[in-house]
């Protein structure tokens, strides 16, 4: 069934990992792993140099034994940032993996849920990192990827549920369709694509656009930890700080 | 899912960080730059039909502090008016509570973008009309306190503007009480604004500060506002900042590379710059006092105002002497041989007449 209203506002999702209910902390873990799995098994592939297989595992086994072992219950956010937390536990877990090697199977062959390891791998062949970058400045760099990439996703669902086809069409067809590096179409072009007035695709984009910034920041808003920590990645990965 | 490539995510990025305007009547086109404080867009306004510029905070506004403070700005630009000053057309609130004001948009070049085009001369005569702007406002009680090339447009017709008026401040001991011509320009005055109270200078209205670090420029701070004393800030401050302006048209660069970006404010003014001259041997001697006199770490060494200041560039550009420099007898000489170019050559062609005559006459 189609509903015009756009989904509420999701809780921390590092808060849940705290949770006394099973499902909640599920959920928080699962909405964990959906950002951070590609940046992670890239840090691996990148920084500890492991070859695909040796990442897939340690990808794998670093977020059963966060899991098991509740890694992110321990988060304090007035320490640091999550993602400096979650990297360095992620180096520790690497540089224990590594001392066991031989003992056990690394990640001990955990699968937690599927994970698109080739989609990584060929993201690697394309792009690869930056040789003058920091590892760090390129984990951001993923993380933020990482963040459009399921803000989109849920953006698309969002605009498919509420009836809002065209806009769904015109938003990527102004945002995305210039892979090439070409300039964006101008409203008139898009007018006359989509069959519509000027105004309507400014007032189309305009809807889009303020549905997509609130799904980002409500993204952020499940992967941070504090009022705090939103504001700060908000300004860091849209230039403003939310109301 | 479809994982972003990333120019994708860059486009997304820009485009989820652009205003949304609906509620207003301006429709925006696209970005033109960023600063700390806010970003700048070039928009239409739907009513006027005109293109103006539309500057958006960066922070949103729940108290409304931010809000009425711009409106001070935007009321402070509009009693003084002059064509090196901006103004603003509109102040609002955008529905995610960031707060933006509309103003004229200027089609020019930066002036730290227009150095390596122009001669000494060119560059001291836009300086002049800076110093005159800042003079104009200093009569009238206010002060800019972040003056810096990046804040200066050049016009085609070489027109200067003095932007950003962000962080200026209405000095209270300064009030314009019998100056009917202010008054007689609205229908509020610089009486009607609150004295006390000034646009920020460190941090936003909700006292975070941007980074940790000082709002304003280091390079271009005068150490008083460095070190957080705003108690101390007056014309001076001002001087200073062009001092530095004034420096960094002589020799290319900043008077202090402050690449390192220090948080401590103490830590802003540590060490001398190197002299003018010292970087390019050929800047005179006079032009290089009067930038360092402006640029004084005492406040009571500096010129007291910028009309003072831009009397002396005036009098350097005229080949007069200026009070920054005590010349000697040599440089005397040589700068009036130097102003009066023309009468030594009628001279001296008169002379040699004279003795051609004498020489053909004894024949």
């Amino acid at each position: 069934m189609r509903s015009d209203r756009f989904p509420v506002t999701r809780l921390s999702a590092i808060v849940g990992t705290k949770s006394s209910d099973q499902e909640e902390r599920t959920r928080a873990f699962e909405a964990l792993i959906a950002a951070y799995w590609m940046p992670v098994y890239k840090y691996v592939r990148i920084k500890w140099n492991k070859p695909g297989e040796d990442a897939r595992d340690l990808t794998q086994g670093f977020f059963a034994e966060a899991m098991e072992k509740d890694f992110f219950g321990r988060y304090d956010p007035a320490k640091a940032k999550f993602r400096t937390f979650l990297r360095t536990c992620l180096d520790g877990f690497v540089a224990n993996e590594n001392k066991a090697a031989g003992r056990i199977k690394r990640g001990g062959g955990a699968t937690i849920m599927s994970l698109d390891f080739d989609g990584a791998e060929e993201q690697l062949r394309v792009a690869s990192p930056p040789v003058d970058g920091s590892i760090e400045d390129y984990f951001e760099k993923e993380f933020a990827r990482s963040v459009f990439s399921l803000a989109l996703e849920s953006f698309r669902a969002n605009m498919l549920n509420a009836g809002k086809e065209i806009h769904l069409e015109l938003f990527e067809r102004y945002i995305l369709d210039n892979e090439d590096g070409s300039t964006k179409a101008s409203y008139k072009v898009l007018a006359a694509e989509f069959g519509i007035s000027t105004s309507d695709v400014t007032n189309y984009l305009a809807l889009s656009r303020r549905e997509f910034r609130r799904v980002v920041l409500d993204k952020l808003r499940e992967l941070t930890a504090s009022d705090d920590e939103f504001r700060r990645e908000a300004r860091a990965l849209l230039g403003v700080t939310p109301p | 899912m479809r994982w972003l490539s990333d120019s994708a995510v860059e486009r997304l990025r820009e485009d989820a960080d652009l205003p949304d305007l609906d509620n207003s009547k301006y429709a925006l086109i696209r970005k033109l730059g960023s600063g700390g404080m806010g970003t700048v867009y070039l928009a239409q306004d739907a009513e006027l039909g005109r293109k103006v510029a539309v500057k958006v905070m960066n922070v949103t506004d729940p108290s409304g502090a931010l809000a009425s403070r711009m409106m001070r700005e935007a009321q402070i630009i509009a009693l003084l008016e002059h064509p090196s000053i901006v103004p603003i057309h509109d102040v609002g609130t955008l529905s995610d509570g960031r707060v933006f004001y509309a103003m004229k948009l200027v089609h020019g070049r930066r002036l730290d973008e227009s150095v390596d085009s122009a001669s000494l001369s060119d560059l001291l005569r836009i300086f002049q009309k800076i110093c005159e702007a800042v003079a104009f406002t200093h009569s009238h009680g206010v002060i800019h306190r972040d003056l810096k090339p990046e804040n200066i447009m050049v016009g085609s017709f070489g027109e200067v503007l003095v932007m950003d008026w962000g962080v200026a401040k209405v000095l209270s001991s300064r009030r314009p009480e019998s100056d009917p011509a202010l008054l007689e320009n609205g229908d509020i005055s610089l009486e009607e604004i609150e004295f006390a109270d000034t646009l920020p200078l460190f941090g936003t209205p909700q006292g975070e500060t941007s980074g940790g670090t000082v709002i304003g420029t280091p390079a271009y701070m005068p150490p008083e506002q460095a070190m957080g004393r705003t108690e101390q800030l007056d014309e001076r401050s001002d001087v200073y900042a062009l001092g530095a302006i004034l420096y960094f048209l002589l020799t290319g660069r900043p008077p202090s590379d402050t690449s390192g970006s220090s948080t401590e404010p103490s830590e802003l003014h540590i060490g001398q710059p190197a002299r003018p001259r010292q970087i390019r041997s050929k800047i005179p001697k006079a032009i290089e006092a009067v930038c360092l006199k402006a640029m004084s770490e005492r406040q009571a060494d500096r010129y007291r105002g910028a009309e003072e200041m831009a009397t002396d560039v005036l009098n350097f550009l005229d080949g007069s002497p200026v009070s920054a420099y005590r010349e000697n007898l040599v440089e005397i000489a040589g700068r009036w041989a130097s102003k009066n170019r023309f009468l030594i050559l009628l001279i001296l062609t008169y002379l040699l007449m004279r003795v051609l005559v004498l020489f053909f006459l004894r024949r």
